[in-house]
């Protein structure tokens, strides 16, 4: 079963994500109204070349500003089941922001994601509120089932558009809690967890039944899957935080960046002990810079980021650096570890050695996070599926299909760690290309908005 | 510093900015701050018998966020007592000699118009303004727009006013009428010093989709009301044109509709009027504006090497034409500065969907040149996009491009373009000389 952190209800308000407000708040309608009037509406837009889902970016905006919420919610979700959690959660400066015409008029560009956000969130509530659904479910009965194997953000997307034609789809998730990333590693600041959850609970209620503390592998096999369903997904993500080979770091004050963010994210009893003064993180990703801006805005008075290249080589995203610098972390480029000087349980100080020079000094600390990348764990599954050399599920780069007809794949689990959002557009292929093997044309969500056929038929 | 005084009919004026009669000429209080401001002159909110307004009066269009780009009113004329008026006409003309004040007056028979222009004049008026414009509740009393709209009726009433009145004599016209100059002749006939267009025109700004009731609401009903604000300048300045090119019409005129900046300023008196009067724009910024008004102009007018506002009245009417008198050999086509194209696709959409289909992107050609998109039209001319001067991949592959050949240089394109002179029409080489439809008509060949 799966690794519960506590016996306690998850969802206890003192967790310490809670503490964080959010970086990029809902917008009010009068912040909407002016941000959807800026959008000039280009033709062929570029935001929507630089979204992985393809969503009709300038289409939701419009509708937006016409007062149109409902519209505009159906379009962000026909493209992208998840439109709620990527408004927020998407490294939109990168993708659809960073696209933006605004950019090269030296203007501010549109606020995309805030825009989806406020859609998404607004277009839930008026759901709530009428009973009126944005999606009823398809009337065509089918006895057709589809297995999901995690309940992140590839399997719950895939697992929509399945339900939504008639499709008996059911999600196996290890965990206590689904939602994937969202729930367990997104920055506080951008997405907390009682908001994952309830995206889950908005897709869950479109008929995908979820399964909860079930392993397949170890529970069920993956063999017994492929008998009974028409198919399965695989939507697994990634494993364990990878560990560094560091003498000294089998200390409870040595962590993988994973964990730490999980037990900010969702641990009732954890909190950040008085006495830490200094952390160093080591990596350079994504996950290294979460980790020191969400011990920064927790008060940790000294975080530093090791990092043995310089910031520009740095995979993790500009933007993203420089926020956390603005909270205070400080990036300390061209060292690597060697060593963990320990006093007991406690840490003395970090060894490390210049890339450049090759000095070798010591930095005193109290705790070290290492954030140096996330294992592959899909041959925990079953042997049959077949993987690349660096772990990831090979599939076909359309359908989504592995080497097993049978068996789909999509997210961290195929791509080596990508956004949420990659993962909404695998799920989505997978369940298009599910359906018509099923002999079943996708009803309303439309082939238009399915990019790999679009970009089939330009062929 | 060029010279901003005007005269009109004998009225001198510091400068051509003056307040319309509406919601800011209510009191001399409002009046004599405006002039603080900078206002040259103020047309008082009409006098007549005090009514009793409603509530609410006003409505107004936005569009894309953008506030009340249109305005409407169904309010009356003045609903305070004609006496406390004429007290603060002529305190307000005591304090502030050198401003123009202009009583607006609208009332029915021919004795109530020789007893308030008496009064008028006595209160110290430079000049008085005949409301025949206003096209809401006072017409359905016979006054206001019905009168505009009755030439005979006007020119009697503009007789009468001649006849009381020692003061210049402005007829205000409504433009809801067929054509301006039946109304504008009739003023002339009656003998009036000079002419004010425009009043508003009738309108429903819009309707309550939530109570189905047309704004602005009076409970659960509302009326037509007189339309203004910067969407109206066009027409404006259409019928001020049209009055400014008529011989007959031989008086100086007063330019109101839709004026918010000094360039909408400068454009009525190029198109003729003498002075200008404004009031949305003083409705939703304040007195204020009159600053930018009299400084934007000043510096125009310099930069022009114009010496006075006088010098560029009427400068654009001969260029004012018959569609016949163009010239149909006159040849621009559209240029897209790459350097500052955002590929927003507007243009290409614009021309796509809208125009003569002559912008084309460098991922394909537009629908309808080619393939199955072909409506059975056939491609119109082979274009391609310009290549890099080695022959290789086309530069920059986010710009658009014009087929020169098949661009007729409607403007479309540049209109849309949301960066500033990215996309220019220029004059494309010919050598035939002008040649108009008339020309043609009178050759026999059309």
């Amino acid at each position: 079963m799966g690794n519960k952190t506590s016996s306690k209800p998850l969802l206890s308000p003192k967790r310490l994500e809670r503490q964080f407000s959010d970086y990029k708040p809902l917008y009010s309608e009068a912040e909407a109204l002016i941000e959807a009037n800026r959008c000039i509406n280009c033709y062929d837009a570029p935001c929507i070349s630089a979204c992985p889902t393809g969503i009709d970016i300038p289409a939701f905006i419009k509708k937006i500003s016409t007062g149109n919420i409902i519209g505009s919610a159906k379009v962000i979700f026909e493209a992208n089941m998840l439109g709620y959690s990527t408004g927020r959660v998407c490294p939109v400066e990168e993708l659809c922001v960073g696209a933006c015409v605004y950019n090269d008029l030296n203007s501010s560009p549109i606020q995309i994601g805030r825009l989806q956000h406020y859609a998404a969130k607004k277009a839930m509530e008026i759901e709530e509120n009428t009973g009126e659904k944005l999606f009823p479910r398809s009337k065509r009965k089918s006895d057709k089932k589809v297995a999901l194997i995690g309940a992140g953000p590839a399997s719950l997307a895939c697992a929509a558009y399945l339900a939504l034609d008639g499709i008996e789809a059911v999600i196996f998730e290890k965990d206590t809690l689904p939602g994937g990333l969202n729930t367990t590693a997104v920055a506080p600041y951008k997405i907390q967890t009682e908001a994952s959850i309830e995206e889950v609970n908005w897709i869950l209620q479109h008929g995908v039944e979820l399964k909860t503390g079930v392993e397949i592998g170890k529970d069920i096999a993956l063999e017994k899957l492929i008998d009974e369903y028409e198919a399965v997904f695989i939507g697994i993500g990634l494993g364990m935080g990878k560990r560094l080979e560091l003498k000294g770091n089998d200390s409870a004050a040595v962590w993988r960046a994973t964990d730490l963010i999980r037990k900010i994210k969702n641990d009732p009893d954890f909190s950040l002990p008085d006495e830490l003064n200094t952390v160093l993180i080591i990596g350079g990703g994504n996950t290294a810079i979460d980790i020191s801006r969400e011990l920064a805005m927790l008060g940790v008075k000294d975080v530093r980021l090791l990092y043995r290249r310089s910031r520009k080589e740095m995979p993790g995203y500009e933007h993203e650096m420089v926020e956390a610098s603005r909270y205070g972390v400080r990036l300390v480029e061209h060292v690597t570890p060697l060593e963990i000087i320990r006093n007991g349980e406690q840490i003395k100080a970090l060894k490390v050695k210049s890339t450049i020079s090759n000095d070798i000094f010591d930095l005193p600390c109290d705790w070290v996070v290492e954030a140096v990348g996330q294992l592959k764990h899909v041959t925990k599954i079953s042997p049959e599926i077949e993987v690349d050399d660096q772990g990831r599920v090979i599939v076909d780069a359309k359908t989504r299909c592995t080497s097993n007809p049978k068996v789909y794949a999509g997210g961290d689990c195929i791509n080596g760690g990508k956004e949420v959002v990659n993962a909404a557009q695998d799920g989505r292929e997978a369940a298009f290309d599910i359906l018509r093997n099923l002999g079943i044309s996708p009803s309303l969500h439309g082939e238009k908005y399915f990019k790999s056929f679009v970009s089939e038929n330009k062929n | 510093m060029a010279d901003l005084s005007v005269n009109i009919c004998g009225i001198k004026s510091p400068n051509p900015f003056w307040l319309a009669s509406a919601p800011p000429t209510n009191t001399g209080e409002q009046v004599m701050r405006g002039f603080d401001a900078g206002w040259g002159g103020a047309v008082w909110k009409t006098l007549g018998e005090p009514i009793v307004n409603v509530n609410s009066r006003f409505g107004a269009i936005d569009y894309s966020g953008t506030k009340v780009i249109g305005f409407n009113n169904i309010e009356l004329i003045t609903d305070r007592p004609l006496a406390s008026n004429f007290k603060e006409i002529y305190e307000v003309k005591k304090r502030y000699p050198h401003n123009v004040v202009i009583v607006s007056l609208m009332v029915e028979t021919k004795d109530e118009w020789q007893e308030i222009i008496k009064r008028s004049v006595d209160a110290g008026a430079d000049g008085l303004e005949l409301n025949f414009g206003c096209p809401h509740g006072m017409c359905e009393r016979g006054m206001g727009s019905a009168v505009g709209e009755e030439p005979k009726v006007l020119q009697e009433i503009t007789s009468w006013a001649k006849e009381f009145s020692n003061v210049p004599v402005f007829v205000k016209l409504s433009p809801n009428v067929t054509d301006i100059r039946d109304p504008g002749m009739a003023a002339v006939m009656g003998g009036c010093d000079g002419i004010s267009l425009i009043n508003t025109i009738k309108s429903i700004i819009g309707v309550d989709l939530d109570t189905l009731v047309p704004k602005p609401s009076v409970g659960k009903e509302s009326t037509n009301g007189g339309y203004c604000g910067p969407a109206v300048k066009p027409i404006a300045l259409h019928l001020l044109a049209v009055l400014g090119k008529d011989p007959k019409i031989n008086v100086p005129i007063s330019g109101i509709g839709g004026i918010s900046t000094w360039q909408d300023a400068a454009e009525f008196i190029a198109l003729g009027a003498t002075t200008i009067q404004v009031c949305t724009a003083v409705m939703h910024y304040g007195y204020r504006i009159v600053e930018d008004l009299i400084d934007g102009l000043n510096n125009y007018l310099n930069n022009k090497g114009l010496k006075s506002v006088s010098e560029l009245t009427g400068q654009a009417i001969p260029g004012f034409v018959d569609w016949g008198e163009l010239d149909l050999n006159y040849d621009i086509i559209a240029k897209i500065d790459g350097d500052k194209c955002i590929g927003c696709g507007l243009c290409y959409v614009a021309c796509l969907d809208g125009a003569h289909q002559c912008i084309h992107t460098q991922k394909g050609p537009c629908h309808g040149w080619h393939g199955e998109a072909d409506h059975g039209f056939g491609p119109r001319t082979e274009v391609m996009p310009p290549l890099h001067h080695d022959g290789g991949v086309p530069a920059m592959s986010h710009v658009p491009f014009v087929d020169e050949e098949e661009c007729i240089g409607c403007n479309l394109c540049m209109l849309v373009c949301p960066v500033p002179d990215c996309i220019t029409m220029v004059e494309a080489s010919h050598s035939e000389s002008k040649k108009s439809w008339k020309d043609h008509v009178a050759k026999g060949s059309a």
